[in-house]
């Protein structure tokens, strides 16, 4: 096997921590390649905002010196990871993507990023994202847009659109995103990689900048099911730090992967499979999904959840009211930004108009609206019942299937500004993902193929809380179907 | 839509609150499907998985360094956050 530095990237996660473990590469090769990949084309795509070779490399170096010394190595020894900017990171600053916290410096890693450092991974760096996770295009970031690495001139879904781009470029084989509305799975689908979602209260919310904390949950991106599945394992699991993390010990995913889906009961979500507006190529690939399923055994027929319709409504009441909430302690007292003034609610207020974006501030007052007095039960009381209402029709669905089949977005990637104008048409993106938000489950949004312009096209297997192994399993058998291994053709390098 | 502003704190322009009166009645409009809906008795829903009153020893440990912190602020003093007067002076 090449030890070169063009043979290093492109590769598995499974590869790479195999040669670091073997002693055939040295973690420091692997970051390199990683690390000169992304000086050589990441100003097309744009998707870190903040990469410090020397802090990586230095990541790498421990790997090999743990090696030498004869320590046993991590299962993600040496492999580069992309984080999104919502994790606190010790040697790199956390924005969340927004100039109101511009180049502050956490003093503590979340709990994701450290177990991933002591399962030996190396965070080659920060990935962009819409501004505090608001948006589903990655155009909503303070600092600049993402390209998508198959179109340069499309989105690449978003909210975490640097870390799908990220891994869909080959800058890492792994990426870290979090998904509060679809936010990893809408840009898997788009940049043609594997997200997931998983199940609330599975990967600690401990040192992740807070957007809806009853919707957010952190969960990974990689190229392959397998690699997700040991990106998962490396960082899930019960969390002291977070009181709304789940105790009970997680069944293992990767060792069953392989299992099979035969007998499994699949069950087509008819009302996100016809939805509105959806892109006929994205409809096949559902339907294309089902063959797929049947002919590796499993027992296919359609379901019907009605209340989804009502889905995305609930989350636009719902989220901008945690955000509202969550988002009060940007005031300008303890980090971040301070705008000048004589006293302080004025600063407050200054603070808040200089460093918030738009997206973030139409959130703020909508969720601010939501929870004010005399609107607070026809809004907010009533999204949580219909949440509730959602909750009862999936659990209905699952006494008679062990998955869903769903499309992931009902489109794929749209142009740079087709949507920006129109809040409203950028929230339909999210209406496939967003029923396992308000219901805490877990979902994985798998590549399907392209479509006609050659963009990727992701499908959804959906499972109830706590049924990653199911739900991995039936996402192997979807991943071997489609056998999908195409890579964006980026300009000036070949492979 | 100047109210919730003030609520929200944030010093919007007036060709913000123009751009908002228009975008969030759009948005309300459609949450207005939800609010139209008969919910009937179905109880709220605040979180998704059961979890309630979870306890943990009261275990003293390390805090953050307390210049490490202050560090990260705008304006600090004696140990302490500084801000700017609490009072207007026609309060």
């Amino acid at each position: 096997m090449s030890a070169g530095t063009d043979g290093l990237t492109g590769r598995t996660a499974a590869e790479l921590a195999a040669l670091v473990a073997g002693g055939e590469v040295s973690a420091v090769e692997v970051t390199d390649a990683h690390l000169a990949r992304i000086e050589a084309l990441d100003g097309q795509v744009r998707s870190f905002l903040c990469v410090r070779p020397e802090v990586a490399r230095s990541a790498a170096a421990a790997v090999d010196a743990a090696r030498a010394a004869g320590e046993v190595l991590g299962p993600l020894a040496g492999v580069p990871v992309a984080v999104k900017d919502m994790f606190c990171t010790t040697d790199l600053p956390t924005t969340a993507g927004s100039r109101i916290l511009e180049g502050w410096q956490p003093p503590y890693d979340s709990t994701a990023v450290s177990r991933l450092r002591a399962a030996g991974a190396v965070v080659i760096g920060k990935t962009n994202l819409d501004e505090f996770a608001m948006g589903s295009s990655t155009e909503n970031s303070g600092f600049f847009p993402t390209a998508n690495p198959w179109d340069l001139t499309r989105v690449p879904g978003g909210s975490s659109g640097g870390s799908a781009a990220a891994v869909a470029a080959g800058f890492a084989p792994l990426a870290l995103g979090t998904d509060t509305g679809g936010s990893i799975r809408q840009p898997a689908a788009l940049c043609g990689v594997v997200g997931l979602r998983p199940t609330y209260g599975r990967v600690s919310r401990y040192g992740i900048v807070a957007y809806a904390s009853s919707l957010d949950q952190a969960g990974p991106f990689a190229t392959t099911v397998a690699d997700t599945a040991r990106l998962l394992e490396a960082m899930w699991g019960h969390d002291r730090l977070d009181s709304t993390s789940i105790p009970s010990a997680p069944e293992a995913v990767l060792a069953g992967l392989d299992a099979g889906v035969a007998g499994l009961r699949v069950g087509v979500v008819e009302e996100l499979a016809g939805v509105e507006g959806i892109q006929p190529e994205v409809r096949s690939a559902v339907d294309a999904a089902g063959t797929l399923f049947e002919k590796a055994g499993a027992v296919v027929d359609t379901v019907s959840v009605p209340s989804v319709e009502y889905g995305l409504s609930a989350y636009y009441i719902i989220a901008p009211a945690e955000a509202s909430s969550n988002l009060a302690r940007y005031d300008g007292v303890r980090y971040g930004l301070r705008a000048p003034a004589g006293e302080v609610a004025q600063m407050n207020a200054l603070t808040r108009e200089a460093g918030f974006g738009t997206e973030v501030k139409r959130r703020i007052m909508l969720g601010t609206y939501a929870l004010s007095a005399g609107y607070y039960d026809a809004y907010y009381g009533q999204a949580q019942r219909v949440r509730t209402l959602i909750i009862r029709d999936f659990s209905r669905a699952y006494e008679r299937f062990d998955v869903l089949l769903a499309p992931t977005s009902p489109t794929t990637a749209f142009e740079l500004g087709a949507k920006t104008a129109d809040p409203l048409a950028m929230y339909l993106s999210d209406v496939c993902t967003i029923p396992t938000n308000l219901t805490g489950a877990c979902a994985i949004s798998v590549p399907a193929g392209l479509d006609g312009a050659g963009l990727p096209v992701g499908v959804q297997v959906l499972a109830p809380a706590l049924g990653e192994a199911v739900l991995f399993r039936a996402a192997r058998a979807l991943e071997a179907g489609f056998a999908f291994t195409a890579r964006p053709a980026l300009a000036g390098v070949s492979g | 839509m100047i109210h919730v502003a003030k609520l929200a704190r944030l010093a919007l322009s007036d060709a913000e609150i123009d751009q908002f009166t228009t975008q969030l009645g759009a948005i309300l409009e459609h949450a207005a499907r939800v609010a139209a809906l008969d919910t009937g008795d179905v109880p709220p829903t605040a979180h998704p998985i059961p979890l309630a009153n979870v306890l943990r020893p009261d275990e003293p440990g390390p805090s953050l360094p307390r210049d490490v912190v202050l560090g990260m602020a705008p304006a600090a003093e004696d140990g302490r956050f500084r801000v700017p007067r609490i009072l207007a002076d026609d309060e």
